[in-house]
């Protein structure tokens, strides 16, 4: 137990967490849509996330990106990633539900073959990206697809280098832009849900499907609208991931992806604000525990939480539910 | 296209079925010799050599691996699918974190039967035994069936009143934790450097045991099969008793059952430890044939695999979930060419399975009519999301 270390830079072990909470922040706002919308667990949501850093990946290799380029192509770099991750991981949550859920949802059939079938398909996604986009890429992406199932390097876009000191503590760029973009998005989110037409459309569902139905809410537009607005969520934490940590792997999705649900269980399932608390949350308790223990432990840390949150308070910190939360 | 294969699959059950009935009407020694001839046959299989079924093997044709020990890993698997049956099929638990189980198993006969573990060098010195001493493998059987048991329940005890989607998530992280542990705790298991020199029944490996040894698998196949029949007829007895009725009911209706008077929560538990068990007894084997183990065999996709196991053979339906568990198994070995492709026929085979038809290759009729009136519900009352 090493408290010198937790307490001696508090401050430190803090910033570090908020950065990384961010990002699970982020993808968990996916779980808590489908959850609030749909009362289901999407577990290939993990995989949408993978998908769209290997998105980032390829178009940052198609456009020949080298380490640390000029500020101005930098941004532009880092738009064109945003755009095509968006679009990637758009497109593979709107393809799962296509694929998993609606057949399911016709059938009525219960929550569990929701999840075997969304486990099914998140192997799938992780197999097919790790086994055969060596061979459909074939010669356009050789270099970097051509190991897809070991860790892959990203050029680095921005160098990471301590913008001001507060107190002792350093705050880095990265960890800056990470952490207002994600607060960014998922205020953009907040209000898209809170203000908007279709926001009101996703409320109604949420609340009671066969009213908003009969109110002339298009139930199967609202699915469709809460899957692709999920998915630009994990693809915009996937570039903020790419610049952060400048790696993928088509294995990445899983422990991610648990924790980003653990995140949106934590802040209370459902609810958009609660998926930013439980973000942080967890991202803070992460980093404070494997400055306590030590960092190989910081996986059981996200799980042990998951389990005592629960069992103590299963609603989350905020409570559950997407329609009534803000009716 | 996809209405014609329905419609093979239809013909597919009903054959089925017809001949289930057509058994199930037989004079009772006609299907005591029945059912003698297919053990027979069962123990015979490492020796195959019938004409026109050689094919089935793995080794001299298809180049793969010895075919006894293909043998015994379709039995240790059938030994999980049985397990993770009595979870997943009876009671309706969807269990993620199965390898965690398999892992505990595998453990306590390393930790306890091999004179290179953490633990047993501790003992040693505690006790001034000689380095030569550990726990012989029959009381290494009992110690990873009673440690199973325990970590089902310490699991089971908090979780089990969570609902179905969050139990099977947390149980995908109990079976992290515990590879976790096995990783990072090298003071008690070595760390990923592993426990060689694991204990069969003859003691530890070595060129002079003169049954088990490294090298021919099939007595290792006999006697995993034996415990595979031994715990067919155990669970098939509780599947008929009073205990296996409530897990019926439990799973169909937990709120109606309670109002009957099963209480759900101890059936549950009950369910959770016996497939625990079960799952250990597996590790068990799976770890004493081997002789050597180390965390990275346990990752999550055993897990998955499992699951893909019961759910493909028909969960519910033993010699269903024995199917689903002997072809993932046996597949793979037998058609090379497809094992870098493995995990993604298992993934479709998942998708497929629970798209086109949940209740399995051979279901339980009793789940295959749950699922049908779930479904006539919803045409009668659409739009419930």
């Amino acid at each position: 137990m090493n408290f010198d270390e937790l307490f001696g830079h508090l401050g430190q072990h803090t910033v570090d967490g908020l950065s990384k909470g961010a990002i699970y922040a982020l993808i968990a706002l996916g779980y808590t849509l489908v959850y609030g919308v749909l009362r289901l667990i999407n577990f290939a949501h993990s995989e949408v996330f993978m998908v769209g850093t290997f998105a980032v990946l390829g178009v940052w290799t198609a456009f020949g990106v080298q380490n640390n380029p000029p500020i101005g192509q930098a941004v532009l770099f880092l738009v064109l990633g945003l755009v095509a991750a968006a679009v990637a991981s758009g497109g593979t949550a709107l393809a799962i539900e296509r694929i998993a859920y609606r057949p399911l949802r016709r059938k009525n059939a219960p929550p569990l073959i929701f999840l075997i079938t969304a486990i099914g398909l998140s192997l799938v996604l992780v197999e097919v990206f790790g086994l055969l986009l060596p061979d459909i890429a074939g010669g356009a992406l050789p270099t970097m697809f051509g190991r897809a199932r070991q860790i892959v390097g990203m050029p680095t876009i921005i160098q990471q280098e301590t913008l001001f000191t507060i107190g002792g503590t350093a705050i880095t760029n990265i960890q800056l832009i990470v952490f207002i973009s994600a607060v960014v998005m998922m205020a953009a989110l907040d209000w898209f849900i809170n203000r908007t037409r279709y926001g009101r459309g996703v409320r109604a569902v949420a609340q009671n499907p066969e009213t908003a139905a009969l109110m002339g809410v298009n139930q199967e537009r609202v699915i469709m609208l809460i899957f692709v607005l999920g998915g630009i969520m994990a693809g915009a934490a996937a570039l903020l991931w790419s610049m952060r940590f400048g790696f993928t792997q088509n294995s990445i999705g899983f422990v991610l992806g648990l924790k980003a649900f653990t995140a949106a269980v934590l802040g209370g399932i459902g609810n958009l604000r609660g998926a930013l608390v439980g973000g942080l949350f967890l991202g803070i308790v992460e980093v404070y525990g494997a400055t306590l223990f030590a960092s190989n432990w910081e996986d059981v840390i996200a799980f042990v939480v998951l389990i005592v949150v629960l069992m103590f308070r299963p609603t989350g910190l905020l409570g559950e539910s997407l329609g009534r939360a803000r009716a | 296209m996809i209405d014609k294969i329905r419609a093979a699959d239809r013909r597919r059950v009903s054959l089925l079925t017809s001949v289930g009935d057509r058994v199930r009407a037989l004079p009772r020694w006609q299907q005591a010799i029945g059912l003698a001839a297919l053990v027979a046959f069962l123990y015979y299989l490492p020796l195959l050599g019938i004409p026109g079924l050689t094919w089935l093997r793995t080794d001299s044709i298809a180049g793969g691996n010895n075919w006894a020990g293909v043998l015994f890993v379709c039995a240790i698997y059938v030994l999980v699918a049985i397990g993770l049956n009595v979870v997943v099929g009876l009671a309706g638990l969807l269990d993620l974190g199965y390898i965690g189980f398999f892992a505990i198993g595998a453990y306590s006969v390393a930790l306890f039967g091999s004179v290179n573990s953490p633990v047993v060098k501790w003992i040693q010195q505690e006790f001034d035994l000689p380095p030569t001493w550990a726990v012989t493998w029959a009381i290494c059987l009992f110690i990873a069936l009673v440690l199973t048991l325990i970590s089902g329940v310490l699991l089971g005890w908090p979780t089990l009143r969570l609902r179905g989607d969050y139990l099977a998530i947390v149980t995908l992280g109990f079976g992290e934790i515990i590879r976790i542990f096995a990783r990072n705790a090298t003071g008690v298991t070595n760390g990923p450097q592993g426990i060689s020199a694991i204990p069969g029944p003859e003691g530890p490996p070595s060129a002079e045991n003169e049954i088990f040894g490294l090298i021919d698998a099939k007595p290792w196949y006999w006697l995993a099969i034996t415990m595979v029949l031994l715990m067919v007829i155990a669970v098939r007895r509780l599947e008929h008793s009073r205990v296996g009725r409530a897990w019926l009911a439990v799973r169909e209706d937990e709120d109606a059952a309670a109002v009957m008077g099963v209480y759900p929560f101890k059936f549950k538990l009950w369910a959770f430890a016996i497939g625990a068990a079960l799952g250990g007894l597996s590790g068990f084997l799976f770890a004493s044939r081997n002789a050597f183990i180390d965390p990275t065999q346990f990752n999550v996709n055993l897990s998955i695999l499992f699951v893909a196991m019961v759910v493909v053979g028909g969960s519910g339906n033993m010699v269903g979930v024995s199917l689903g568990a002997v072809l993932l198994a046996y597949l793979p070995e037998r058609f090379r060419e497809i094992a870098d492709y493995r995990w993604l026929a298992f993934g479709l085979a998942m998708v497929l399975v629970m798209i086109l038809r949940p209740q399995g290759l051979i279901p339980s009729r009793r789940r295959a009519r749950e699922l049908k009136d779930r479904a006539a519900e919803a045409e009668e009352a659409p739009a419930h999301v």
